[in-house]
């Protein structure tokens, strides 16, 4: 029996998803549709936008307003959107690959702008929809189709590009802990500016696989065992925060948002 | 009382967005487009309109699709490099059918090329430049005024086929200064989408009889799903044979079955003439002077323009050219048009051909010339 959220938020009868058993992005989406529901939001008045890869077909399964746009241009078209129409909430959904290399450039600028869109990155760390090529989050040694000797790129750490960017929300949660991680997306779209949520997924079947990394359980269990509270973070060296996932709100700050600053010029300089 | 004003074709293209309903602008500096992006900077936010400057070309025309998708009409504008980085979203327009107008002000290249001389070099790039079957309108404006009457037509066309329109300018009509004579507010045509009559039905139904889906704003309670992948008529994937090769030949008929609303040409004394000069936009302008300077010499020259570029009003052109013995191609690029002038015109007549790639102006002395080489 599909559950009210269920019931609610998603297109059932485009369900099942196409992700692999094991995937974390199942749990994820959930956690977008339980934010939404946390939030009241109208769903009329919702958006969700993504690009391409294995996280963008969220988009198809959600009951909003949706757009699978190309690789890595979900920013741009939110933009678009967004400008348009402030009025609507817009949400992007995007992929590792997705959102910080072909699209890395829309992210960078989406945060200089503040434009008040809400970013969550589904990072499973690979590009899984080609087959497991490494992307610019896969962790430096590790393996990929295209890295068979292992990644020599230093990754990306993609909340922290983000802030640096000029995002005034950035946070971090995780397919393990789904309560915590819907709470930060619920933050996230809540935020009046431009909000990244990275999310860390699994991908069983090309990162684990080539990495030696387990079942999806024993993915799961790596989630649970390795994630450290950004309070608790605070407490530990750099060396005891290696490999570590450092979960929950990373950063805030004030910064006017862009399409209430356009909406000024107009009523300065509108011709009535 | 007329309202007459002296306008670069630049600034023409900006008023005609504008009185056509154009309230969106998303664009990257590039010349010689870059008046556009100045102008719709300065023009939008006074008629409640916005203007976003994104961080590519690739961004920019993304934004202009998604702005369109949320309802506000449309515009991006850019020059050659530009414009092969648009391809990628053009294509995603085509497919989705959101409309929005898509300014291509031509120079020359191939790559940065001569920035910014005048060329014609993108009138191939224009028809197939992203990749995959799709339909494509172009119109390419010869005067100021056309920048801005034709820039209308562009908006008019891109509603009411739910497909992006290329208005293909080139230096020459971009940065040419002419006066001109605005519409008066309400005399022209404007076309808006058509909304739903059922917000329940699937997105890309077409009425009995027609061939485009009506198309409702994000915002309005539809709750459809648009997206760049093959879809059924719910606007969800599939991998269905038949769906794909129905969806195809749908966007490629919308266009094909109604091309005697879509095309049109300019002919100047075509009636009897023995040469056929063809021609288009800003290449026109030489063209009408060496016309004029053959007739005064007894030479019976005509001038047949396509306005629409693509689709091209092949029709006509083939009837004319059985009437003359000699079509004249010129155009600024090393024969694009001319490859569907041949391929229209067959052996009805000659075709001969003057092309220029150096960044430079086809002078009506050159045209003349080859006209009368026999």
């Amino acid at each position: 029996m599909a559950s009210n959220l269920v019931k609610k938020y998603f297109r059932e009868d485009h369900l099942p998803h196409i992700w692999c058993p094991g995937c974390g992005h199942g749990v994820l989406m959930k956690d977008v549709a339980q934010a939404v529901e946390n939030l009241g939001l109208d769903k009329d008045k919702v958006v969700l936008v993504s690009g391409i890869g294995c996280s963008s077909r969220a988009a198809g399964y959600m009951d909003f307003n949706t757009m699978h746009t190309t690789h890595g241009r979900a920013l741009a078209f939110a933009t678009g959107i967004k400008m348009a129409r402030p009025e609507l909430e817009v949400i992007c959904i995007m992929g590792d690959g997705d959102a910080s290399a072909i699209g890395g450039n829309h992210l960078i600028h989406a945060a200089r702008r503040n434009i008040g869109i809400t970013a969550i990155v589904f990072n499973n760390d690979i590009y899984g929809m080609t087959g497991g090529q490494y992307s610019p989050t896969t962790p430096y040694g590790e393996k990929g189709t295209t890295a068979p000797y292992g990644n020599i790129d230093r990754p990306f750490d993609i909340p922290k590009v983000a802030e640096a960017a000029g995002a005034t929300y950035t946070a971090r949660g995780s397919a393990y802990d789904a309560v915590r991680t819907t709470k930060l997306i619920e933050e996230g779209i809540r935020h009046k500016g431009f909000s990244v949520i990275e999310c860390a997924s699994i991908c069983p079947t090309y990162y684990g696989r080539k990495n030696k990394k387990g079942s999806a359980v024993d993915m799961f269990r790596w989630q649970k065992e390795n994630s450290v509270s950004v309070e608790k973070a605070k407490t530990m060296t750099p060396e005891e925060l290696e490999g570590k996932l450092v979960i929950g709100e990373l950063s805030r700050s004030e910064f006017p948002e862009l399409t209430e600053q356009y909406q000024k010029i107009i009523d300065k300089v509108q011709i009535k | 009382m007329k309202n007459v004003k002296l306008m670069q074709g630049n600034q023409a293209c900006v008023e005609g967005a504008l009185a056509a309903g154009c309230r969106f602008y998303a664009g990257y500096p590039i010349t010689p487009s870059t008046e556009i992006a100045e102008g719709c900077a300065a023009r939008l936010p006074q008629v409640g309109g916005r203007f976003i400057q994104m961080e590519d070309e690739i961004a920019s025309c993304a934004a202009a699709i998604g702005a369109s998708a949320a309802g506000v009409k449309a515009m991006t504008a850019t020059s050659g490099p530009g414009f092969s980085l648009k391809q990628e979203n053009l294509g995603y327009a085509c497919l989705t059918e959101i409309p929005f107008v898509l300014v291509d002000v031509q120079r020359a290249g191939p790559s940065t090329g001569l920035p910014t001389s005048p060329s014609q070099g993108d009138v191939m790039q224009a028809r197939w430049g992203t990749h995959g079957d799709h339909p494509v309108i172009a119109l390419s404006p010869s005067t100021v005024e056309e920048c801005y009457t034709l820039c209308v037509r562009a908006f008019n066309l891109s509603e009411k086929y739910r497909t992006p329109v290329i208005f293909l300018m080139d230096e020459i009509v971009g940065h040419l200064r002419e006066s001109i004579q605005i519409p008066e507010e309400g005399s022209l045509e404007i076309v808006n989408r058509t909304m739903p009559k059922d917000l329940n039905a699937p997105a890309y139904e077409c009425e009995p009889g027609s061939l485009i889906p009506s198309f409702a704003p994000f915002g309005h309670g539809q709750r459809y799903n648009v997206t760049g992948l093959i879809h059924a008529k719910d606007g969800f994937p599939t991998n269905s044979t038949e769906i794909a090769h129905n969806q195809v030949k749908r966007l490629m008929a919308k266009i094909d079955e109604n091309l005697d609303d879509i095309l049109s040409w300019e002919e100047k004394d075509t009636e009897d003439a023995d040469v056929l000069l063809v021609c288009y936009g800003g290449t026109a302008r030489s063209a009408y002077s060496a016309m004029e300077d053959l007739q005064k010499e007894g030479i019976k020259v005509g001038l047949f323009r396509p306005i629409t570029i693509w689709p091209f009003p092949a029709k006509r052109l083939e009837e004319l050219s059985r009437k003359v013995k000699k079509v004249v191609v010129a155009e600024h690029n090393n024969g694009q048009i001319l490859l569907e002038v041949e391929r229209v015109v067959k052996n009805n007549c000659k075709i001969d051909f003057i092309g220029k790639v150096n960044g430079t102006v086809i002078t009506p002395d050159e045209i003349a010339n080859v006209v009368k080489e026999g």
